[in-house]
């Protein structure tokens, strides 16, 4: 790989949701763009461990970055998910109030959203709220209802833009982690990777929760990303008959309190709580999280049962000490742009950040020609689960492995598995898989479909199934063949 | 010199426990099994205790890696993991019958191991 | 789409869809499918490669392959079709949409139809065990299902939380092949496994076994590194203080099975929250008409030999309603959870039925008695029968015989309820 002689027009640091829609963005321009990340998959920082809510944009302050990106992201998620071949859901969610002050809260909430431009906003009375939602607590008083908030999977929506960016051209390189920047007296050149130097005309710090290390090598020493953890449980598809919508609590200080939702793709979700720790890499869940966690949702859905959690998880925001998003071209290193500190509602907003961040590079002189050939279009894997019998019969005609179910709970055929080993950013690991294609997302947890996964993988992958890792480096599934024993 | 001991006997799925009278080697009495093989069981479990060994060896040319196989007699208790270990390099080609010996008088026990279920060859359609 | 047109379709070709099937032929139902999603017959039968099962069934020790081409021979010889790699998408009374791989879909229209999907493991995800999220936590089932048939190890040095059969199976397993099992931790204060089990696959081999003992923390980020053991109290809450780290790269749990019912509920059936099975009467009918169900999909069984008993009844109720054999009228009574019992199948029954043959009633205790127990049962205000057993223990399901001579006082009972006291 001759890095030291190509020069990209644009280097993007982090694939995750943010760092693909803007190389998506870039990519509808005549640029050589590169879109780096340390880890072995496109989005596996915060953007496969949050809420996965795209949020109507009443929180945020007026005036702030978070408020404009927000709504401003909001508006485009219909297009730019139809464009992707990705879900959407624009259901609506509602705040709850629950205790005595809740209702004026609501209030300020409606005031604040209205101020943001958020559209169709009301509040609802208590009886009317529990119409909408009968396993609602008798304590619910008034509910803050905004129709354009929806439900998104924010992992999908990361790899479908990473796909559609490398269908146009980008360059995506995972495994790489960007150590450093290079620059030239304060020109940026490029960035330091083990590997080597990579040299790019502007570089995109995207990088999500190490957003501050590489900042801080540009001389922006004062921002300091703060980790906040939130842990989550996931119902089985079985509890979605108790809750139908997506319910907040009124938010406080830190965060927007202990959702109980419905997801996407029909289970039920609680969470998150909001703890700060220093560890980046530190993403386990804790007893008294959990507990805090359930608490919280019980306040909301008295009814929740147990029994019907398959999965526990825990995200790490990548919180700012600024208070709003940090998005940037700093004068002080030319070619340089900054993102950082986007938590919630970044996802939301990911889509205008795209605009916003193409904008910025625009105005430091990076020069955007149209290019003719750019297709939006991504088309993803077809779904055997959600497919209708006329299409299911043709698939299988023609390709028998469509008829194969390897994860019976989701209904996941072996073609969709063989389909995300291959495609334009392939699924490398057992996780990769799992988020893309939802084996062992379901009630058994991949108790019944690993066993067929490792074997399937690796015939594609072309490996041993001893190198079928979970999620990289060293999480091997298996570790030898029974019959051999090392020394 | 006479000790009491407990033993759950293993000869069927009830696990009979029962309390027995040994003198080294030699039952004294017992009570609390349900039948006549619990005698014999802790006799044996006293002098030659022996266990069933059920493990699987590698297959060429199936159309399964491994061949699930069990003793047809219970081994010597102290020989179970040497066995194991001896039969982990044990190799039979594909297809394979069930109660097919697959291997005679292992480690000089005059115990053998038969296949318990068929494996049949690899079809190049698999 | 194909049609196949059947008297009797069988969903699952373990042991319950074996025998099942097997006796809807014998009864005369002339066309008998299984459909089966996995590669072959036998449901979990051939990853089971110990001995123990067939004992009472077939009077012979077999190991779970065995046991499982005994009944497909059987099933065969009886002229049963199996159908494996083929996977219900949906369900209803009388028509079930298959998937197969060479077949494309299949609209398959019985008379009748016996649910034998068995159950699933219960996942960490649903312990919520708190920690991180390494590579190396495994369901002993699973591991066992590696290790013996794909022929790979998950780890080398285990620690397995759950005294359950499967994890106790498994310890002998992976230490015959060469692993290290540094440790089993049980909840209870006492082990939930067969006890022929205690001796042959953890005393044996010197496997340290801690009681009131659950894993609090998983320690890893890649692989698991190591799991935080704390003991209990009686209410399961862990003992502060107690907490203790141990090295290993492989979780395994034996936690408890459930009832794979998802396919009952698309067809409708009623499931007992208690049980997480179907409601079944004596001839294993559920709440639809023309469907039955046999075997762990209704609740979970200790012995396949019972699960073959109760499919056998099962095939042969479905055969019957295939034929037009039973449409005459019934008179049920319920059946109900007394003091100390947890759960009862069937929950309802006709004691005209008991004119047939016997009808056991299957059920597990809620508390261990380590002593002389009497089961009760109950019509009403009157004592039916009284068993007297050495000790009841939840992981061991009694099984209670209803006979001929018990008709009378039943018949004019509104409710049977069990009781098992001290006695």
């Amino acid at each position: 790989m001759a890095d030291n002689k190509r020069t990209f027009d644009v280097i993007i640091v982090g694939a995750g949701v943010v760092g693909s829609l803007c190389a998506r963005e870039l990519a509808r321009y005549q640029l050589d763009i590169l879109l780096l990340d340390k880890c072995s998959d496109v989005g596996e920082g915060t953007t496969k461990a949050n809420t996965a809510i795209v949020h109507a944009g009443y929180d945020a302050k007026p005036g702030s970055l978070k408020a404009t990106l927000n709504v401003a992201g909001n508006a485009l998620y219909d297009e730019v998910c139809a464009e992707l071949d990705v879900d959407f859901d624009r259901c609506g969610t509602y705040v709850v109030g629950l205790a005595d002050g809740d209702e004026s809260t609501l209030q300020a909430l409606l005031a604040r959203g209205l101020e943001n431009g958020v559209p169709a906003l009301e509040i609802i009375s208590g009886e009317e709220m529990r119409r909408r939602e009968p396993a609602l607590t008798s304590d619910a008083r008034a509910a803050l209802y905004a129709p354009s908030g929806g439900l998104v999977d924010p992992f999908q929506l990361c790899y479908a833009a990473a796909e559609n960016a490398v269908a146009n051209g980008v360059e995506l390189r995972l495994n790489t982690e960007v150590t450093g920047l290079w620059r030239n007296d304060e020109r940026i050149v490029g960035v330091l990777t083990p590997a080597g130097p990579i040299r790019g005309r502007y570089v995109v710090i995207a990088a999500g929760l190490w957003a501050d290390t590489l900042m801080h090598q540009a001389g922006l020493d004062s921002f300091a990303i703060r980790p906040r953890k939130g842990e989550y449980f996931v119902m089985d598809k079985a509890a979605a008959d108790v809750v139908r919508n997506v319910l907040f609590p009124c938010p406080t200080s830190v965060s927007k309190g202990i959702l109980v939702t419905r997801t996407i793709h029909g289970n039920v979700m609680l969470g998150p709580n909001a703890v700060e720790q220093d560890d980046k890499c530190d993403l386990s869940t804790s007893q008294a999280g959990l507990n805090e966690v359930m608490e919280g949702a019980l306040k909301l859905v008295p009814g929740l049962d147990s029994r019907h959690v398959i999965r526990t998880f825990a995200g790490l925001r990548a919180g700012g000490n600024t208070g709003d998003f940090y998005i940037d071209a700093p004068r002080s290193t030319p070619g340089l742009v900054v993102l950082a500190g986007i938590e919630s509602p970044g996802l939301t907003a990911a889509p205008s950040i795209a605009r916003y961040v193409t904008a910025l590079l625009g105005e430091s002189g990076l020069c955007l020609e149209p290019r003719p050939a750019f297709s939006p279009i991504r088309h993803g894997i077809p779904r055997f689960s959600e497919l209708d019998d006329a299409e299911r019969e043709a698939l299988i005609a023609q390709d028998p492995r469509w008829g194969r179910i390897i994860c019976r709970c989701e209904m996941v055929s072996e073609a969709e598995i063989v389909a995300a080993c291959h495609a334009p950013v392939p699924a490398r690991t057992y996780d990769a898989l799992k988020r893309r294609v939802r084996v062992g997302s379901g009630r058994c947890q991949g108790g019944f479909d690993q066993p067929y996964v490792i074997d399937i993988m690796a015939r594609e992958l072309g490996v041993s199934p001893l190198e079928i890792t979970k999620k990289g480096r060293r999480s091997q599934m298996v570790v030898r063949r029974t019959k051999e024993l090392r020394a | 010199m006479r000790e009491n001991r407990e033993f759950i006997c293993v000869t069927c799925p009830v696990g009979c426990t029962i309390e027995a009278v040994i003198e080294g080697q030699e039952l004294i009495e017992l009570k609390g099994n349900a039948c006549r093989r619990g005698i014999a069981f802790v006799r044996e479990e006293i002098s030659n205790p022996r266990r069933m060994l059920t493990t699987t060896v590698q297959v060429d040319g199936g159309a399964l890696p491994l061949l699930p196989v069990h003793s047809n007699e219970p081994l010597p208790k102290h020989l179970l993991l040497a066995a194991a270990a001896a039969l982990r390099r044990v190799r039979v080609t594909a297809p394979v019958t069930v109660g097919q010996v697959i291997v005679h008088d292992l480690l000089g026990t005059g115990v053998d191991m038969q296949a318990s279920r068929p494996v049949p060859a690899k079809q190049a359609t698999d | 789409m194909k049609q196949l047109q059947c008297d009797v379709l069988v969903i699952g070709a373990g042991p319950a869809g074996l025998a099942a099937a097997y006796e809807a032929r014998r009864t005369g139902a002339a066309n008998v499918v299984i459909v089966e999603r996995n590669d072959e017959a036998g449901g979990i039968l051939p990853q089971c490669i110990h001995n123990g099962f067939g004992v009472r069934a077939l009077g012979a020790d077999l190991t779970g392959p065995e046991y499982a081409y005994r009944w497909i021979d059987r099933a065969r010889k009886e002229g049963v079709g199996i159908l494996s790699r083929t996977m219900v998408l949906g369900l209803e009374a009388q028509r079930a949409v298959v998937a197969n791989p060479r077949e494309g879909l299949v609209d398959i229209m019985p008379r009748a139809v016996v649910l034998c999907m068995g159950c699933r493991e219960r996942p960490r995800g649903a312990l919520a065990i708190p920690g991180e999220r390494p590579a190396g936590v495994y369901t002993a089932g699973t591991a066992q299902r590696l290790v013996n048939m794909e022929g790979y190890m998950p780890g080398s040095r285990y620690v397995i939380l759950g005294s359950g059969d499967i994890g106790m199976i498994m310890a002998r397993r992976l230490t015959l092949e060469g692993a290290e099992v540094a440790e089993m931790a049980e909840i209870l204060p006492y082990v939930s496994g067969l006890r022929r089990n205690l001796v042959q696959c953890i005393r044996d081999f010197d496997i340290p076994l801690s009681l009131c003992t659950t894993v609090t923390n998983v320690y890893g980020r890649d692989r698991v590194e190591a799991v935080e053991l704390s003991t209990v109290d009686e209410r399961w809450r862990p003992v502060p203080g107690s907490q203790r780290r141990v090295p290993c790269d492989t979780l395994l749990l034996s936690v408890g099975l459930i009832p794979e019912n998802e396919l009952s509920r698309v067809a409708g059936v009623a499931i007992d929250p208690v049980t997480g099975g179907p409601f079944v009467d004596e001839r294993f009918a559920t709440s639809v008409p023309g469907i039955f169900a046999a075997g762990n999909v209704v609740h979970v069984y200790d012995l396949v030999d019972d699960v073959t008993e109760s499919a056998l009844a099962a095939g042969r109720s479905a055969a019957r309603h295939a034929m037009g054999l039973d449409g005459g009228p019934r008179s049920e009574i319920e059946l109900a959870a007394g003091d100390n019992v947890r759960h009862v199948v069937p929950h309802r029954l006709d004691p005209g039925s008991l004119e047939q043959g016997e009808v056991l009633l299957h059920l597990r205790v809620r508390r261990p008695i380590e002593a002389a127990t009497r089961i009760e049962v109950w019509a009403d205000d009157h004592r039916l029968l009284s068993r007297r057993l050495r000790y009841v223990r939840p992981a061991e399901m009694v099984t209670i015989a209803l006979q001929e001579q018990h008709r009378a006082m039943l018949e004019g009972a509104r409710r049977l309820t069990i009781h098992a006291q001290e006695a």
